[in-house]
């Protein structure tokens, strides 16, 4: 589902946030991305999303070589995926049902079609009833969840998740993280970016944990692809 | 895209900028105001014109030729003449203005009335008017006619009253290119008027503009509801233009019939043609949706999600 070989990071101001990584991630795997702050976790994630585009090296997606892809296929390639984020990006000024519904009217769903996934998503995600509320009237775990209900509406085949429980409790966050296993159990690919390794490590079964230190892959040179991923299976 | 999907979408975009226009009545009355000014003034200029040209319109297109006979020349003579002037090439109409005549017109239209009775003799000389045929109005034509009016013995005097008719016409010539001065200009302030407000508003809607992005919103699909505020303002606009033409005749008009029943005209204002509405509202939704594009195409390309 994603390959990356060998991919350099390199923002405008000269620093080197990917270093040479290399990882590849199944179709249908949970994948945890951990490592300190600045280590190049949400880079990873930003080049998935094609928000930024590898230096160096290639970035493959569901058969898409990333870096070269035109920029007038940008959007639809981002249909195709589901991005959360730590601070959710909800509209604050629109109900719940509009930012859920986003996904789908950008691609010109239609209106019951929208109005069915957007209540399915809801549901998913334990929010069904709230479509009329705005972000502002809900807890900061159920916010998180209209993030995920948006990040899934559409129904990818990959979920990308930056800090997904970094604004939350404990228990709130081990909410968060079974509502992710629970869209890998029916087939979706999920990569979770946290720097909370006590949670990946709480979180027992069937996924991996990628751990990347300052722009490289910990325990390898990002030389090979697989064996420098730690297994937690 | 199916036309279902292509026409919802627009729906979606049109009432969406709707929306948000009446939501902050206040700035967008003034900006269709400023937007109704700009297209009122090429309209108002334009009327100008029309109504001038329409005015002097029995004039502008023909000239007459006087030929004033001394005053000892006898009618049946002049009926003579008359007669020779109507064989030359190059003649529309010739009309015998007896002295008689010529006085009692003057007597009615000059106001002189009483004191014109007092005269023993009539001081007018009879005369002709004769009229070129449209094909021959040309200065040369004219000048060959005037010399062959000139040179018959009994006349005292040849006038052409072409001067006047020829400064009139380069007036409105003037007029018109001044219109066309205004209207360009004018029509870039609309464009800068608009552009500028489409500019502050994806500003102040960026990061909701981010999350478009983010969620797969292509450039086409973010800007299509500024090209519709775009739109919306430039109609609107249009009709505040409308709006105040129609009150500027109003209080015009009576005036203006006033002024014309003093020259003894039954002259009344006219109003914009249909045709001319219809590029009133043409222009200000092409100039509405031409600043909206500018300005969205240049702003929104700089808004790319962040991470
Ligand atoms: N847009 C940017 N321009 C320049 N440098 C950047 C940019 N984004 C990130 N960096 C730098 O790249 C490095 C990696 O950043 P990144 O955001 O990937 O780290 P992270 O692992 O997600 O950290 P955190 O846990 O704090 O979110 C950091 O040193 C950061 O300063
Ligand atoms: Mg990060």
């Amino acid at each position: 589902m994603i390959a990356f070989d060998h991919v350099v990071k390199r923002y405008p101001n000269g620093r080197e946030a990917l270093a040479g990584v290399s990882f590849r991630i199944a179709a249908g795997e949970m994948v945890f991305l951990t490592g300190r702050s600045g280590a190049g976790k949400s880079t990873v994630l930003k080049l998935i999303a094609l928000i930024e585009r590898p230096t160096r090296g290639t970035v493959l997606v569901a058969g898409k070589n990333l870096g070269a892809l035109p920029s007038r296929r940008i959007p639809a390639y981002r249909r195709s995926i589901g991005v959360v984020f730590q601070d959710h990006r909800l509209l604050m000024d629109r109900p719940v049902f509009d930012n859920v519904a986003l996904p789908l009217i950008v691609a010109g769903s239609p209106l019951k079609e929208t109005d069915k996934r957007v209540r399915a998503a809801l549901d998913q995600v334990g929010l069904l009833g709230k479509e009329r509320m705005l972000p502002l009237e809900l807890s900061a775990g159920e916010q998180q969840r209209v993030g995920i209900a948006r990040a899934v509406v559409s129904k990818p085949t990959l979920l990308i998740c930056d800090e997904p429980t970094g604004n939350l409790d404990r228990d709130l966050a081990v909410e968060v993280m079974r509502l992710l296993k629970r869209f890998q159990n029916v087939g979706v690919t999920v990569v979770v970016a946290t720097h909370d390794i006590h949670l990946v490590q709480e979180h027992e079964s069937g996924q991996r944990t990628i751990v990347l230190d300052d722009g490289r892959i910990q325990g390898g040179a990002g030389e090979e692809p697989l064996p420098s991923i730690v297994a937690s299976r | 895209m199916s036309i279902a999907v292509y026409g919802t979408r627009h729906a979606q975009a049109f009432l969406g900028s709707l929306g948000r226009l009446a939501r902050s009545p206040f700035a967008t009355f003034l900006t269709v105001l400023v937007i109704g000014l700009a297209l009122a003034l090429p309209l108002a200029l334009q009327l100008l014109v029309t109504n001038a040209s329409r005015a002097t319109g029995g004039f502008t297109s023909a000239v007459d030729v006087s030929v004033y006979f001394k005053q000892n020349v006898a009618l049946a003579e002049v009926q003579q003449r008359a007669a020779n002037a109507r064989a030359q090439p190059g003649v529309a109409e010739v009309t015998v203005i007896s002295a008689d005549d010529a006085l009692k017109e003057f007597q009615k239209y000059s106001g002189f009335g009483a004191a014109l009775q007092a005269l023993e003799q009539n001081p007018l000389p009879n005369a002709l008017r004769v009229r070129p045929a449209a094909d021959a109005m040309s200065p040369s034509d004219l000048a060959r006619l005037e010399r062959y009016l000139a040179a018959w013995p009994e006349v005292d005097t040849v006038q052409v009253d072409s001067q006047w008719v020829e400064r009139l016409n380069a007036i409105l010539d003037v007029l018109k290119r001044v219109l066309l001065v205004a209207a360009v200009l004018l029509g870039a302030g609309v464009l800068a008027v608009v552009g500028n407000t489409v500019r502050l508003e994806i500003q102040n809607r960026r990061a909701e503009i981010e999350v478009v992005k983010l969620v797969g919103g292509s450039n086409a699909f973010v800007r299509r509801p500024f090209l519709y505020t775009g739109v919306i303002y430039g109609v609107t606009g249009a009709l505040v233009a409308w709006g105040v033409m129609a009150i500027a005749l109003g209080v015009l008009e009576g005036s203006v019939a006033n002024l014309a029943k003093l020259y003894g005209s039954q002259y009344a204002l006219a109003g914009p043609a249909a045709e001319e509405v219809l590029w009133l509202f043409a222009g200000g939704a092409v100039l509405g949706w031409l600043g909206a594009w500018i300005s969205a195409t240049r702003h929104l390309r700089r808004i790319e999600p962040r991470a």
